[in-house]
């Protein structure tokens, strides 16, 4: 059984503008150390469903399940859900200065999660446990730096500080919202090894979320495409980038800066609103393969020749599929 | 830090030099008459004269000043022109009057004003917001003498016509003498200071808090899985807490000037009444001798807060 099953996961928000449909029925699972990378772009929803299933998201209506280890997380009560979130699931986020809270020094930030959740433990093993895991993610001289502030580290250290936290507990799973996308270049691979690390040390899952196809490339083992809060596409890493099927992934590979020197292809025009989505496909507007039936009826997820393991939702012809980056 | 106190120290100094020279000046260009008001009505010029070299008023303007700085660096401020009791006294026996009705009515607003203000930042648009949002702008309206005087109208005259005694009229008794007596004096004065500024404070501490609360740290700190009163009170109030703590600084020093009136309403023997006697009077020496105290208190007031800024924020600390 998977560690994360979600189904059919809906979540909306009310606004003065109208209903902001922001997740329209996903469903994954995601199994014990395996990596599920979520790509789309910015207001894809991708954030959102994370945020919901770990009960982080204020003010939405929400429907659908997700299973963690038994439990319904959608149903779940606040108390249940947070002494899951940092014991059991641990959360990381696009930018690290902001992220962690500028007045307490870093060591105070990872015993206090520490604490939260592990009652008897004293607070100088609780110290010396945070010691240990900032040195894990590489952070030097650990022990002197336990009780610097925030703002004495950099971008990339303050990453690994967020890391070390978020794997205090040893969490089963990982849930890493855009880890690298504030940080250089340099730093980000650095940060995406000390992640890899962790995960072949302690067996964690993690979810990706990303916009970056090179990140991608890098550390799943599975990938979903969302697009306007659906999924397009799901697939191994592999097929992916090799056999893909739909065009929103074969336009978000084009639009990727490739070594051949072949020039970029952007994804013309701009996702749809979410408040009134137009009937049929979300992407038939930008879509080039479009025909008539693309903006009558919604296409539903199916295998891609034959292959459940590969889905998408599309009306083309699910038995050609086309190589893009290779 | 210390390099940093020393300098703030030395403004400080500096300030109070300046207002020295200040009220000085102002006196002088002002007509004054208190050798012939000490006189009588009918004193002679000789008389006249007399009173104002025992004064020490015949002297050069700068003569006089510097007589009042060499004095002041030993700690005397002179003697008041009528009773000949030391200014220090006048503002010793004044003092406790006014830091009761100042540090009460300072903790009445920040505990009402950052209470509030924290319920309605944690439930915005609710019922308790939206009340508390019509209590803040009801008191905020509300000059400190009018509602001072509503407060006396209501709560004593009014309570005591209909035969509960619970409020007095005005007075003082020390906190040394009886406690809930201070407490029962107190209460009317401190209230009628601090609800209009509690008002301020909970609209500055909600503004704060809301801002705070949709920062990147607190989403991290609920993804710890720590209590959300924890998230809201470590993590959120203790970032929205600044600039309170500088609205706080402003504020204590803008105190002097409310607490004149009020002690006028209420008829408390403070700093504030002493002034205000005193200016009646054209007594220099009690004016310099509170002016500059106050001054004092504001310019301490005011390092206190960079101090606790300081505290509360460590990316201060390296500046």
């Amino acid at each position: 059984m998977a560690l994360l099953e979600v189904q059919d996961l809906r979540v909306s928000f009310d606004t003065p503008d109208g209903t902001v449909r922001a997740v329209r029925g996903l469903s994954f699972s995601v199994d014990r150390g395996q990596t599920l990378a979520v790509v789309g772009e910015s207001g894809s929803g991708k954030s959102v469903a994370t945020q919901t299933i770990t009960g982080l998201t204020r003010g939405a209506q929400i429907s659908g399940t997700a299973y963690f280890e038994g439990t319904d997380l959608i149903s779940a009560d606040a108390a249940t859900l947070r002494r899951l979130r940092g014991a059991e699931i641990g959360m990381i986020f696009q930018d690290p200065l902001s992220s962690l809270h500028p007045h307490y020094r870093i060591g105070w930030q990872i015993v206090e999660m520490i604490q939260a959740h592990d009652h008897e433990i004293s607070k100088r093993a609780a110290r010396r446990r945070a010691a240990d895991l900032l040195t894990l993610v590489g952070i030097p001289r650990a022990a002197e730096r336990i009780d610097d502030y925030p703002h004495q580290f950099s971008g990339g250290m303050r990453q690994r500080v967020m890391i070390a936290m978020a794997m205090a507990l040893d969490p089963a799973l990982l849930i890493a919202d855009e880890p690298t996308t504030a940080l250089d270049v340099t730093v980000q691979a650095q940060v995406l090894n000390v992640m890899r690390r962790l995960q072949e040390e302690f067996g964690t899952a993690i979810i990706l979320i990303t916009h970056d196809l090179g990140v991608v490339a890098e550390m799943s083992d599975e990938v979903i495409v969302m697009y306007a809060g659906a999924m397009m596409e799901r697939a191994p890493r592999r097929d992916i980038f090799y056999r893909n099927h739909h065009p929103y992934t074969q336009g978000l590979l084009a639009s990727l800066p490739a070594q051949s020197g072949k020039r970029l292809t952007p994804i013309a025009g701009s996702p749809p609103s979410l408040i009134n989505l137009p009937k049929g496909c979300p992407f038939a507007a930008r879509c080039p393969h479009v025909f008539d039936r693309c903006r009558v009826e919604t296409p539903p997820a199916t295998d891609v020749q034959g292959d459940p393991r590969h889905q998408s939702a599309c009306w083309l012809d699910h038995n050609v599929t086309e190589a893009v980056a290779s | 830090m210390l390099v940093f106190l020393i300098r703030r120290i030395g403004h400080g100094i500096l300030v109070l030099w300046l207002i020295t020279l200040a009220v000085f000046g102002l006196f002088f260009v002002a007509p004054s008459n208190v050798a012939q008001s000490l006189a009588g009505r009918q004193a002679t010029p000789e008389t006249i004269a007399l009173v104002k070299h025992r004064l020490g008023l015949d002297l050069p303007i700068w003569r006089q000043y510097l007589n009042f700085i060499e004095n002041a660096a030993h700690g005397n401020l002179g003697f008041d022109y009528y009773h000949q009791v030391p200014v220090t006294t006048i503002i010793g026996q004044a003092l406790p009057v006014t830091v009761s009705l100042a540090l009460g009515a300072a903790v009445l607003w920040l505990l009402l004003g950052v209470f509030n203000g924290v319920i309605s930042a944690v439930h915005p648009r609710s019922l308790a917001d939206r009340g508390l949002t019509l209590f803040s702008l009801f008191f905020y309206s509300f000059p400190s003498f009018l509602l001072g005087l509503l407060l006396l109208y209501f709560l004593y005259f009014r309570l005591t016509l209909a035969g509960f005694e619970w409020f007095p009229a005005g007075g003082y008794t020390g906190i040394t003498q009886e406690l809930g007596s201070w407490v029962q004096h107190l209460i009317l004065p401190w209230l009628a200071l601090a609800l209009l500024l509690a008002a301020t404070y909970t609209r500055l501490t909600r503004g704060s808090m809301l801002d705070v609360l949709g920062e990147d740290y607190i989403r991290t700190a609920r993804s710890k899985g720590i209590r959300e009163s924890r998230v809201v009170v470590r993590h959120g109030l203790r970032s929205a807490l600044t600039p309170v703590v500088t609205q706080f600084g402003i504020d204590l020093g803008q105190l002097v000037g409310g607490v004149v009136v009020i002690e006028s309403v209420f008829s408390l023997p403070g700093l504030g009444k002493t002034a205000v006697t005193a200016i009646n009077q054209q007594d220099l020496p009690v004016i310099i001798g509170i002016v500059l105290f106050a001054s004092a208190a504001v310019v301490v007031a005011n390092i206190l807060v960079d101090i606790v800024y300081a505290v509360l924020d460590p990316r201060v600390r390296l500046h």
